[in-house]
C-alpha cells in the first residue's frame, strides 16, 4: 500500500491548499464590497468638481489655465500607473502592464520619452526591470487608499507639467465594470480634454473670485486633477479585490476537482490491492 | 415658507453633508462669509473650520468640520469641495519630495536595463499561462 499513502498524502495537501484559497476568496469577497462602496463613495467629489471646472471654463474665457492649454511637440510625457500592492488576482495587472507597453513601445518608436509615477508596488517592479524613468512612486496604500499619500507623487508629476519637463500626462489603471469583469484603461489628464471640461450652454456670467482668478483656480484645478486619480485608485482597488476573488473561487474549484480525481485513484488502488490479496489466499487455500 | 438653498458638502473619500438650507456659513480664506439664497457665483478657497448649516426644518443649525477646500456658490446650489487631507504649499512640496526621493532610491538599486523583447516576452508568458488554465477550465465543465 506504498501507492496508497503516496496518494493520500497528495490529497492532504491539496486540500490544504484549497482552505488557503477558499479562505482568500471570501477575505476578497469581504473586502470587494467594501471597496465598491468606497468607489462609489468618491464619485460625486469627482462629479461636482468637474461640474464646477466646466463652468469655470466657460466664465472665465480670458484666463487660461496651463492645464487646459495642449502643446504642440510632444517631446515628454508622463505615465501614473496604478496597479495593485499584491498579486493572485488573475490577468488584471497583466493586462494593465500589457497596455501600458503598448503604448511605451509607440511613444519609443516616436522618440517620445517617458517619466513614470508609479502607485502600486507590481507596476513599480515591472518598470522598474523595463529600466523606465521613474519619477515618483508610492506603495503600500492598502485597502483603504486616502488622499493623503497621493497627493505628493501626483505633486510631482504636475509639477513637472507645470515646468514644461512632461507635454502630457497620461493614467493607466484597471476600470470596474462588474465583478466579473474589469479592463484595463487609458486615459488623458494633462492637458485636460476639452469634451471632460466643457458643457454645450453658454453662459453669460462669471464667479467672483477670492482672493483671485488665478490662485483659486489653480488650486481647483490640482484638486480636479487628484480627484480622477484618486477615483481611478479606488476603482483599481474594487477591479484588484473581485478578480482575486474570481481567481481564487477559480483555484478553489479546481483545487476540488484534482482532490476527487485523485481519491478516484486512490480507491481504485485500494480495491486493486484487497482484489490482488483476496486471489493470492484463494490460490494458496486451492494449492493445499 | 422660507427660501432655500441646496448645500452639498463632499470630500474625495465620502459624501458628508446633501440636503436644503435657509443660509449657510463657510469660513472662506477671506474671512467668514454667510450665504442666503440667490448668491451671485463665487468662488473661493475655504480655511479649516465649521460650516453652519441652518436647515429649515430645525431650529438649531448644524455644524460640520472642514478641514478646507474650495467653494462653490451657484444662486440656488452651494457645493464644498472638502478636503481629505491638510494642505499647504510646502506641506505638498514636501510629500512630493519624498516620493521623489523613494522613487530615486529605487532607480539606484535597480538591476540591469531590460529591454522591451524580453519585458513582452515575459508578459506573453503571464498571459499564455492564463489563457491555458481557462482553456484546462472549460474542457473539464
Amino acid at each position: 500500500m506504498a501507492a496508497g499513502k503516496e496518494i493520500r498524502s497528495k490529497i492532504k495537501s491539496v486540500e490544504n491548499t484549497r482552505k488557503i484559497t477558499r479562505a482568500m476568496e471570501m477575505v476578497a469577497a469581504a473586502k470587494m464590497r467594501k471597496a465598491q462602496d468606497r468607489m462609489r463613495h468618491a464619485r460625486p467629489y469627482a462629479e461636482k468638481i468637474g461640474r464646477v471646472a466646466a463652468h469655470f471654463s466657460q466664465a472665465h474665457p480670458e484666463y487660461r489655465h496651463p492645464f487646459v492649454v495642449s502643446r504642440e511637440t510632444i517631446k515628454r510625457v508622463g505615465v501614473i500607473l496604478v496597479t495593485t500592492d499584491k498579486g493572485l488576482c488573475g490577468g488584471l495587472n497583466t493586462n494593465a502592464l500589457r497596455l501600458s507597453l503598448g503604448k511605451l513601445k509607440d511613444w519609443d518608436e516616436r522618440k517620445i520619452e517617458v517619466d513614470v509615477c508609479a502607485i502600486g508596488n507590481k507596476g513599480l517592479g515591472f518598470m522598474q526591470r523595463l529600466g523606465v524613468n521613474i519619477a515618483s512612486q508610492v506603495t503600500g496604500l492598502g485597502d483603504t487608499p486616502h488622499m493623503e499619500r497621493l497627493i505628493g507623487p501626483v505633486q510631482v508629476m504636475l509639477d513637472a507639467y507645470k515646468e514644461g519637463r512632461i507635454d502630457a500626462l497620461y493614467l493607466v489603471y484597471s476600470r470596474f465594470i462588474s465583478t466579473m469583469k474589469q479592463e484595463p484603461a487609458f486615459k488623458q489628464l494633462l492637458p485636460l480634454s476639452s469634451e471632460d471640461a466643457t458643457e454645450k450652454a453658454e453662459h453669460h456670467w462669471d464667479y467672483i473670485y477670492e482672493p483671485e482668478a488665478r490662485s483659486v483656480v489653480d488650486s481647483l484645478m490640482v484638486r480636479y486633477v487628484e480627484a480622477l486619480i484618486y477615483q481611478a485608485v479606488a476603482e483599481n482597488l474594487a477591479s484588484e479585490q473581485s478578480a482575486r476573488m474570481v481567481a481564487m473561487k477559480a483555484a478553489s474549484d479546481n483545487a476540488k476537482s484534482v482532490i476527487d480525481e485523485l481519491k478516484l485513484v486512490y480507491n481504485k488502488t485500494r480495491q486493486a490491492a484487497i482484489t490482488q490479496e483476496i486471489s493470492e489466499i484463494v490460490a494458496g487455500a486451492a494449492a493445499v | 415658507m422660507a427660501m432655500t438653498l441646496h448645500v452639498d458638502i463632499v470630500s474625495a473619500e465620502a459624501a458628508i453633508y446633501s440636503g436644503l438650507a435657509e443660509f449657510v456659513v463657510i469660513p472662506a480664506e477671506m474671512g467668514e462669509v454667510g450665504i442666503y439664497p440667490r448668491h451671485t457665483p463665487l468662488l473661493t478657497r475655504i480655511k479649516a473650520g465649521s460650516v453652519r448649516i441652518k436647515a429649515p426644518d430645525k431650529a438649531e443649525e448644524d455644524l460640520i468640520y472642514v478641514s478646507g477646500g474650495i467653494l462653490e456658490v451657484q444662486p440656488g446650489v452651494v457645493t464644498i469641495l472638502s478636503d481629505t487631507a491638510i494642505r499647504g504649499h510646502d506641506l505638498d512640496e514636501a510629500r512630493a519630495v519624498e516620493a521623489k526621493s523613494k522613487a530615486e532610491e529605487v532607480m539606484r538599486n535597480r538591476t540591469s536595463a531590460m529591454d522591451y523583447a524580453q519585458a513582452q516576452a515575459e508578459l506573453a508568458e503571464a498571459v499564455a499561462q492564463l489563457a491555458a488554465i481557462q482553456k484546462l477550465r472549460k474542457i473539464k465543465h
